[in-house]
């Protein structure tokens, strides 16, 4: 008893160091995980033109998933499975916590004007119903600014890595979506429609302005 | 005669849920319109012709192009458009999807040719007019419009111009929801459709039903509840809901459910509370005789332990 209470105070202050999520995200944890912020800004508004994600202000249990989902292989990249492999579950946890609770950068309230495209803007909110594609807007919410653990924003995330993101979905090389509704939606997108609704929601302002379709 | 087999059929049919057996309630019992017969919608399936709705982009300039859009714009966001006539966060295209246009999700073209028409529920002759009315006193659990007000005016300019071209009194295919034949092969089952809700459902109308909100606005609308559709509607129903589930939920993949679960988890959710029926007057059986005498509402039935009506959502 005496050994195990030893043993517990020896990793109490080991475990509260590798949990630290802010240090992680500067220095990585020291066991194979790399610094968050190399790649997704020290604001945590990530890089649109090498399109690497926002992670600033999504959902906690969004973030803990996907970094569980990178480990687990059911989000293929070879950035992030060896990085989410490196983290434990502490760790995981405690970086979804302390992203989901920074800001989202005052930059992405005004977002870089898309190249105009017509068939962008229709699918997002309307949808092409008679390939059975309904709006993006129906579970993203309109504008695009996300609603709850499941169907993240995708206003305030860039063109690359949306568009990077249908491809994986069709692909196969992400298949962690419930009922494995991105994997059918996308299956239906020509390449032309993956890059024009890509280019629309990025040109989203988050927040969304006043009565966003 | 006629009744009795009726009875018994669908006694057969639901025979896990628990209510009266259906009752003969007298005069006031609206008769079934000839034209909505088994045999002769049986018939019309064959040769029900197709039918595809003009694009959005061919709506014409000009005040009549400005009445069709202001009704694809009430249809669309009905509790902002038509705040007067709303009680609940529903719009008119939860259920009918794409704006009113997809097939086997009640499109507004599918109805546009069939009115006037005699409607059982209220034992008369509705204009289309009527019929949107009904919408919103009980799909939309709030006031029906004036048949001269805008609000009706600009939806039926809406369902017209959607319908140009359609033959007109013709059963169109895609009409209404799939209900045709689409029965379930075990009676429905509510702790089944649980099941089902948990692991079909829950993602997007939530574990309690109540769909999901940004900024005041639904995203997915909540099922049942004070927000949801009252014990009028016709998705109470649960041929219609099993209907309406098994052709279109989840959004894009239609058809996924087996027919069983469809027909379980539409029981599941016309088996909550919901805002009381607005013909409802103190007398919770009475009005299930006069307005729910089908198995195919629970109203006034008790479906796990609970009687449904008695506590209507507020």
């Amino acid at each position: 008893m005496l050994r195990i209470l030893a043993l517990l105070a020896l990793l109490a202050p080991l475990a509260a160091r590798a949990t630290d999520a802010a240090t992680i995200t500067r220095q990585g944890n020291g066991k194979g995980a790399a610094p968050c912020m190399a790649c997704h800004g020290v604001d945590g508004g990530g890089m649109a033109i090498n399109g690497y994600p926002r992670l600033a202000g999504l959902d906690a249990a969004y973030i803990r998933r996907q970094l569980d989902d990178f480990a687990n292989g059911t989000r293929s990249n070879p950035v992030m499975q060896p990085n989410a492999s490196a983290l434990d579950a502490n760790e995981r946890a405690a970086l979804a916590k302390y992203y989901s609770a920074l800001p989202v950068p005052a930059r992405f309230a005004k977002p870089p004007v898309a190249k105009p495209d017509a068939s962008g803007e229709r699918l997002a909110v309307r949808g092409d119903w008679s390939r059975g594609l309904p709006a993006c807007v129906q579970c993203h919410a309109p504008g695009g600014v996300g609603v709850g653990p499941n169907f993240p924003p995708l206003a305030g995330q860039s063109a690359a890595y949306i568009a990077s993101q249908l491809r994986a979905w069709q692909h196969g090389t992400r298949r962690n979506d419930p009922l494995q509704l991105m994997q059918h939606v996308a299956q239906r997108l020509t390449p032309q429609e993956v890059e024009a609704v890509a280019g629309w929601f990025a040109a989203q302002p988050l927040p969304a302005r006043e009565g966003e379709p | 005669m006629k009744s009795l087999t009726m009875a018994l059929l669908c006694a057969c049919l639901l025979a896990a849920c628990s209510h009266p057996a259906a009752e003969v309630s007298g005069a006031a019992k609206p008769e079934r319109a000839p034209a909505t017969g088994v045999a002769s919608a049986a018939a019309s399936k064959e040769t029900a012709p197709a039918f595809a709705p003009p694009a959005e982009s061919d709506i014409p300039a000009g005040p009549l192009g400005d009445a069709i859009r202001r009704g694809r714009a009430i249809f669309t966001d009905t509790s902002k458009y038509a705040p007067d006539y709303v009680g609940n966060t529903l719009n008119c295209s939860n259920c009918h999807l794409d704006a009113g246009r997809l097939a086997n999700a009640a499109p507004l073209w599918g109805a546009w040719g069939m009115y006037p028409q005699y409607r059982s529920k209220n034992g008369r002759v509705n204009s289309f007019g009527e019929r949107l009315q009904g919408c919103f006193r009980y799909s939309m659990n709030g006031k029906p419009p004036p048949l001269d007000s805008d609000v009706i005016v600009a939806l039926e300019s809406y369902a017209w111009w959607m319908s140009k071209g359609a033959p007109n009194g013709v059963k169109l295919a895609g009409a209404g929801y799939p209900k045709q034949g689409f029965k379930p092969p075990q009676p429905p089952d509510y702790a089944r459709g649980a099941a089902v809700y948990a692991k079909d459902c829950a993602l997007c109308h939530g574990a309690d039903g109540q769909g999901q909100q940004v900024a005041g606005r639904n995203v997915f609308p909540p099922l049942w509840g004070a927000q949801s559709f009252n014990w009028g509607a016709g998705m109470q129903q649960l041929d219609n809901a099993a209907a309406f589930i098994k052709a279109n939920m989840p959004l894009s993949r239609g058809g996924m459910l087996s027919d069983q679960d469809a027909w379980d988890v539409a029981m599941y959710m016309d088996a909550h509370e919901r805002p009381q029926d607005p013909r409802y007057h103190g007398d919770l059986a009475a009005t299930r005789a006069k307005y729910h005498d089908t198995p195919m509402s629970l109203y006034g039935t008790t479906v796990n332990g609970h009687l449904l009506g008695s506590e209507p959502a507020r």
